[in-house]
């Protein structure tokens, strides 16, 4: 027999939703911002440091007006975790869907979501396969948004590596930066999938994106020493600063493959977990 | 370190103008690197509102005028977020509006050599910094709309300025902040990595 729905635990989901839209959207995480003072202190070009404080204000600004960051709300990403205790139905998608719409509603996010094709805007945020929802198993029901903007999202790029050409990774992801210049919006962070299948790197690249900045491996230093050797800088306007920091996340893979994805995050890395009280 | 040519913010203190609409031909003397604040009325477009003024004609006086790439957040007839758009993507639909007298455009990421040469002797290219729209929507009134039926995003919004702090991105005389960065990327890349093509981006 199929639960019933639980019409009190789907008004959470909702609420959960549009409350983890409305912290992503004003503010970032702290590890974030830190980078982004960091960054400011570093620089030695007089217009990094100029755009680096345009941000530093622009962030002061959206979390005293309480309004999004950036004009471009991004799509709406969603990673779900669900205990065993709680049956996984299909309402579930739809008490998200609900909650990215009144997000979309009441924060408020400009409508991005078009149908591919047609290019008609739904007007809501949602639609076929939108918004993209991740599930887990996991302790507890927590919803953790990425809203992705365009800018940076275009600029991301899959390569399937010859198993013998490990060491170029650095490379591709340089090039990578090298190819997007100022357009993703740099300083960026870069999330790197490596191994799994064709669309398995490009989900462990996004995956990537919502680890915290403040630590780093030693392999992602030296992948992140090339990338900010290139001096593209804030913007694309030049300095020292051209990636925050890049997060690698790896999987098994075939032993004649090497997927390797780079999913670009431009310095607005919104991203923010909402546990569902339940 | 960055091997950038003087002027490019390297290190000495640059121009700040204080610029307003319409513009004139005090934008020919600035130059790639310059700080400038703009006043006065700016009109967003993007790609869908180029497309239709190509196709219908400019529905504002382009004379001195300047476009900002943005798609704005509005909320009842306001301006709730507003940064700027990747310019890039309007590199081959700018052409028209430079020819009939536009003196500006604003946007973020840089444009293409093709825009740099039709700027020659007209006007310039203003970057502002991307993602920064609450900045920008506390310097900005909402003054009108044209061509709405394209959507918030693609709608061609006239926006009053009050001094947003750009960088002329790409001068008059075809000085282009974003193809020195680009060019020195190149090499860095190509030394870095022991490669001899260029890469193109």
């Amino acid at each position: 027999m199929i639960p019933s729905p639980d019409l009190v635990l789907l008004s959470a989901i909702t609420r959960a939703t549009c409350e983890a839209f409305r912290q992503a959207e004003i503010t970032l995480p702290p590890d974030v911002v830190q980078a982004l003072l960091t960054a400011k202190k570093r620089e030695t070009s007089e217009i990094a440091r100029a755009e680096l404080a345009n941000i530093l204000t622009n962030l002061e600004m959206a979390g005293s007006l309480s309004v999004p960051i950036c004009q471009d709300t991004g799509v709406p990403v969603i990673y779900l975790t669900i205990p065993s205790r709680i049956p996984f139905t299909p309402d579930i998608y739809g008490a998200i869907a609900e909650g990215v719409r009144e997000a979309t509603r009441d924060i408020p996010l400009r409508p991005n979501v078009v149908d591919p094709l047609t290019r008609e805007n739904t007007g809501d945020n949602t639609g076929s396969g939108m918004p993209v929802i991740h599930v887990r198993p996991g302790e507890s029901l927590t919803i953790t948004v990425l809203p992705k903007g365009a800018g940076a999202e275009n600029m991301s790029r899959i390569v399937m590596m010859l198993p013998s050409d490990k060491d170029q990774i650095p490379k591709f992801v340089a090039e990578t930066m090298l190819i997007a210049g100022g357009k993703p919006c740099p300083p960026v962070i870069l999330g790197v999938g490596i191994g799994s299948t064709f669309d398995g790197a490009a989900a462990l690249a996004k995956e990537a994106l919502l680890e915290p900045i403040d630590t780093m491996t030693p392999y992602e230093e030296e992948i992140m020493a090339a990338v900010n050797s290139l001096g593209i800088g804030p913007m694309g306007l030049g300095g020292i600063t051209t990636a925050l920091a890049v997060k690698v996340k790896t999987s098994g893979c075939h032993t004649a493959s090497l997927p390797v994805a780079v999913n670009v995050q431009c310095w607005a890395c919104r991203r923010a977990t909402v546990e569902v009280p339940y | 370190m960055l091997g950038l040519p003087p002027g490019y913010g390297g290190g000495a203190v640059l121009n700040v103008m204080d610029l307003c609409t319409p513009l004139s031909h005090e934008v020919l003397m600035l130059r790639a690197g310059d700080r400038v604040t703009l006043s006065g009325t700016v009109y967003t477009a993007r790609d869908e509102a180029h497309l239709r003024m190509i196709d219908k004609g400019i529905p504002f006086d382009p004379h001195g005028a300047a476009i900002y790439h943005c798609g704005p957040v509005i909320q009842e007839r306001r301006i709730i977020a507003a940064g700027p758009t990747t310019s890039a993507r309007m590199n081959a639909l700018s052409g028209f509006l430079l020819e009939k007298g536009v003196r500006a455009l604003v946007g973020k990421g840089g444009m293409g050599r093709q825009v740099a040469d039709q700027l020659k002797g007209r006007g310039v290219y203003l970057a502002f910094t991307g993602g920064c729209a609450a900045l920008a929507a506390s310097r900005m009134t909402l003054k009108g709309v044209f061509f709405e039926d394209l959507g918030m995003a693609e709608a061609i919004w006239v926006i009053e300025l009050d001094r947003l702090p750009l960088v002329v991105g790409i001068d008059a005389a075809g000085n282009d902040i974003f193809k020195a960065v680009n060019k020195n990327a190149q090499a860095q890349f190509r030394k870095m990595f022991q490669v001899k093509k260029e890469v193109s981006s």
